[in-house]
């Protein structure tokens, strides 16, 4: 008998459309997963079952300082082969199979596998590059080499990603979120207009200690894709998360921009507004809108950045996604749309709909609220 | 056969409708190539055949649309291997002993990609946007983009730009057309709607006649081979200066305009004496290598205090993308690449048609080129070399370019018929002539206003077909190869311009 091959997300671009939803105590408080997973759950109708994701963060307090790796095996074969190539470059301080619950909405699981990991001292010194670059070319070699068979899908410090093809709250208790306690949470549910053939499709997509829950479909991709596939990104699952993940990367990590600026140079404002501002600001936008022209970004979204300390949320330049931002508290939400929030949090300090291509950032301790 | 006698029919037959023709001699009167005459003891217009070119300037300004002009029937016997033209080219050279000339971009039938490619549009899952509702952004800056983000002291990014940049409000510009290859009359036509338009012209290897300084940020000053009409103040008066390597149309050649072009005006402003030829030279005798190009580069940006973007132009060869990359790494801020259809005033017929390749394919293998050795972001890429229309342009800059340079097209605008005889000074629509009575057919007025019209029809169309893909801003139009597909192209074909096939959804 022969089976019809289902294309692997990266060998097809499959457009979606989403749920999003994040929850961040600016004091540090720890929560389980349990209202993440409510809150997504509300929004049952925005996803279609093919793909739901978290991403929790302050989640492994006792290895703190290790890269977490979360690693899909769909071919049990590949495990030796990609454990050996991760022995070769990094000292383990724990590995092991990721808990999971036996359930019957959550069909085809493959082999799902943790690893605490530093870089090897001698190794780290040789290549001459930082830990952190270091470590995310190590991801992008696991993810390239195995066919798709082997996937790194969270790899940054006291974080984790949890994904899987079903709907969202399904996915959260599969893996058992409930056990985990983090400062913050976000929650993706996905309605690809296309049938992804593997998990490591699913959203959050992360490198190192982003992470990135979307909704939309940006038109940009293949100029933003080919842009920063010079800065040696490889964008191997083809989606849109994926390609602002690395814009993100690029943009904080190698060219040393804030948050805030980032977000100006991918939502940057039109031309015809940048006109009407202040001289300095109209130069700040002219220099960015120049200099990063490839990393603008087109077509509707709305985002969700998960960070080490924070918690971004980013809106399309026409406003062409939902997306709701409350406090209650030293809590901060955000998601697609108001009742998920209310769910969990009925009581609120303040909600509102920031405008088009406008950041809303919050961090640890201190908030910060671009205007 | 006889040395010097041509038997050759002519080209084109007047065919004239007496009955309709009322006498009035207008095609007598606007024919510089006396085809039409009037003999009074028949009282009838006659023609000479042999001398048309088919300009249509008669057909066009008959009153009673008496005139019309077509191939003639005449032919010799059949044969596939040996047609029409190249028989006739042959009788030509045998009599002559010259080198075949020609105008204009190649005529023959070379694929054009162009129309093998297709723009994609939203549906559903990613609203389409539209223009007369929405702010839909064509503004584009060339020049270098690498610069390093710094921060001042008090942690404020720096937003100075180190590299000096042309802004253009539609990523379109007019093509390098010298004055003396064509009229006064045409240039100023050229700058007034450049400067209406926020684009550019380019002056061409011609210098900028003292009348246009004024419009001098709207203008790319060119330096050729031949260094016609360059100095210090020329260099300054631009808002770029393009360093003219090469021609699509002539690749490998020099340029040459006859003395008859070169009246007192066009002597004063290329600097050389009256009635000379100007012949510049195949290679800039001071470039023989990468490094030598490295030199004028930084002369050039010497002279002017590192205020002006250099361009670097060639023409589309085989080897293109390895010249693009080391172009990208001479300092250069945009390097300009002609396809092999491009147009020009003269150029040997053997090597326009003949040498080269298509600008679709030389764009897409330097994009790809200059992305994969991680310096796309060192140079901008204009293209040009029969850019026909506005999906032609999107089609542009989605395969990867930054801007185009239009000529033949500005040209058709203003009037041109497409005979090819630029090189014969007769030019009745006033554009490729240096002759008075000739250049004042063409209005500067109404010229410039074509141009104008021309340019922003295209805008409104690029912009119509940004917001179908729900892009609204062009920078994220530029290289969105996912934007195209290919019909009827071999996998080949895919490969080296990078995109699907129609039909292929990933």
């Amino acid at each position: 008998m022969t089976s019809r091959h289902i294309p692997l997300e990266g060998e097809i671009r499959i457009p979606s459309g989403c749920a999003i939803s994040g929850i961040f105590h600016k004091d540090g408080t720890r929560e389980n997963g349990e209202r993440i997973i409510r809150s997504i759950e509300l929004m049952h109708d925005r996803s279609n079952g093919l793909g739901g994701g978290f991403a929790g963060y302050g989640i492994y307090p006792e290895y703190k300082d290790y890269y977490a790796l979360h690693v899909f095996y769909l071919d049990a074969s590949f495990q030796r082969e990609t454990e050996d190539f991760i022995k070769e470059h990094f000292e383990i301080a724990n590995q092991g199979e990721i808990k999971t619950r036996k359930m019957p909405e959550i069909t085809n699981a493959p082999q799902i596998w943790r690893y605490f990991i530093l870089p090897l001292k001698t190794k780290l010194d040789s290549s001459e590059l930082d830990e952190r670059e270091y470590t995310a070319r190590c991801v992008f070699s696991i993810n390239t080499k195995f066919d798709k068979k082997a996937a790194v899908f969270s790899s940054g410090k006291n974080m984790g990603v949890f994904k899987a093809n079903a709907f969202p709250e399904d996915v959260g208790r599969f893996y058992m979120l409930d056990d985990y306690e983090g400062y913050a949470w976000t929650a993706h549910g996905r309605y690809p207009t296309n049938t992804p053939g593997w998990w490591g499709g699913a959203h959050p997509f992360s490198l190192l200690d982003y992470s990135i829950v979307h909704n939309g479909e940006i038109s940009s991709y293949d100029a933003n894709r080919r842009n920063v596939e010079m800065f040696g990104y490889k964008c191997s699952l083809m989606t849109d998360t994926e390609v602002i993940t690395y814009i993100f990367d690029y943009l904080t990590r190698k060219e040393g921009l804030t948050l805030e600026e980032a977000c100006d140079v991918v939502s940057a404002p039109f031309w015809s507004t940048i006109n009407l501002m202040p001289k300095d600001k109209r130069e700040y936008y002219t220099y960015l809108r120049k200099r990063y022209h490839a990393l603008l970004i087109n077509g509707p979204f709305s985002v969700i950045l998960g960070f080490a300390g924070g918690m971004l949320v980013l809106g399309d330049r026409l406003k062409l996604r939902s997306m709701v931002v409350a406090e209650h508290g030293s809590t901060f939400y955000g998601a697609s749309e108001e009742s998920a929030i209310r769910l969990i949090q009925p009581e609120l300090d303040r909600v509102w709909a920031p405008d088009a291509g406008e950041a809303v950032i919050a961090r640890l301790e201190e908030r910060s609220v671009r205007a | 056969m006889e040395q010097g006698k041509i038997y050759l029919s002519p080209e084109h037959e007047i065919v004239r409708d007496n009955d309709k023709c009322i006498r009035c001699q207008v095609c007598e009167r606007q024919c510089a190539n006396k085809v039409h005459s009037y003999d009074e003891s028949i009282d009838k217009m006659l023609a000479n055949d042999e001398n048309c070119v088919n300009c249509q300037r008669c057909v066009s300004l008959c009153p009673t649309r008496a005139l019309k002009i077509r191939r003639c029937e005449n032919r010799f016997r059949e044969n596939n291997n040996w047609n029409e033209t190249k028989i006739r080219e042959l009788y030509l050279q045998a009599n002559s002993g010259g080198v075949m000339l020609g105008a204009m971009g190649t005529p023959l039938d070379y694929p054009t990609y162009w129309d093998h490619m297709l723009i994609n549009a939203s549906q559903v899952t990613n609203p389409s946007i539209d223009p007369l509702r929405e702010p839909m952004e064509t503004r584009t800056f060339l020049g270098k983009k690498n610069q390093k983000a710094e921060r001042g002291a008090d942690g404020r990014l720096v937003t100075r730009f180190n590299s000096p940049q042309i802004e253009l409000d539609v990523p379109v510009m007019f093509s390098a057309m010298s004055y003396g290859s064509i009229s006064y009359n045409a240039h100023e036509s050229l700058a007034r709607a450049a400067a209406e338009l926020g684009i550019c012209y380019n002056t061409g290897e011609g210098g900028l006649h003292e009348d246009f300084y004024q419009y001098g940020s709207n203008t790319i000053v060119q330096v050729a081979s031949g260094r016609f009409g360059v100095h210090g103040e020329y260099l300054m008066a631009g808002a770029a200066i393009e360093i003219k390597m090469g021609q699509g149309a002539k690749p490998g050649i020099g340029g040459h305009l006859p003395g008859r072009k070169v009246g007192p005006d066009v002597s004063r402003t290329r600097m050389i004496p009256e009635g000379s030829d100007a012949i510049s030279p195949a290679p800039h005798h001071d470039i023989y290598s990468i490094e030598d190009l490295r030199q004028l580069v930084y002369s050039l940006k010497e002279a002017t205090a590192y205020t002006k973007p250099v361009i670097v132009k060639i023409s589309a060869v085989h080897n293109v993308a390895a010249i693009a990359s080391g172009i990208a790494r001479s300092g250069a801020d945009i390097v300009a690449i002609d396809g092999f259809k491009g147009g020009t005033g003269a150029a040997p017929s053997r090597i326009r048609d003949n040498v080269g390749i298509p600008i679709e394919v030389a764009l897409a293998a330097v994009d790809a080129r200059l992305r994969e050795e991680g310096i796309r972001d060192e140079v901008s890429v204009v293209i040009g070399g029969s850019i026909h229309s506005s999906s032609d342009v999107v089609k542009a800059i989605a395969l990867g370019a930054d801007a185009v340079y239009i000529g033949t097209a500005s040209l058709l605008a203003l009037g041109c018929h497409l005979c090819r005889s630029c090189h014969l000074n007769k030019c009745n629509w006033g554009i490729a002539t240096q002759e008075p009575d000739l250049i004042k057919r063409l209005n500067p007025d109404w010229g410039y206003k074509r141009l104008v019209n021309l340019v922003s029809a295209w805008k409104h169309e690029i912009m119509e077909m940004m917001g179908g893909m729900g892009i609204n801003s062009i920078e994220a139009l530029r290289g969105n190869h996912l934007m195209l597909r290919g019909v009827g192209l071999n996998e080949k074909e895919l490969e080296i311009l990078g995109i699907k096939h129609a039909g292929e959804s990933i």
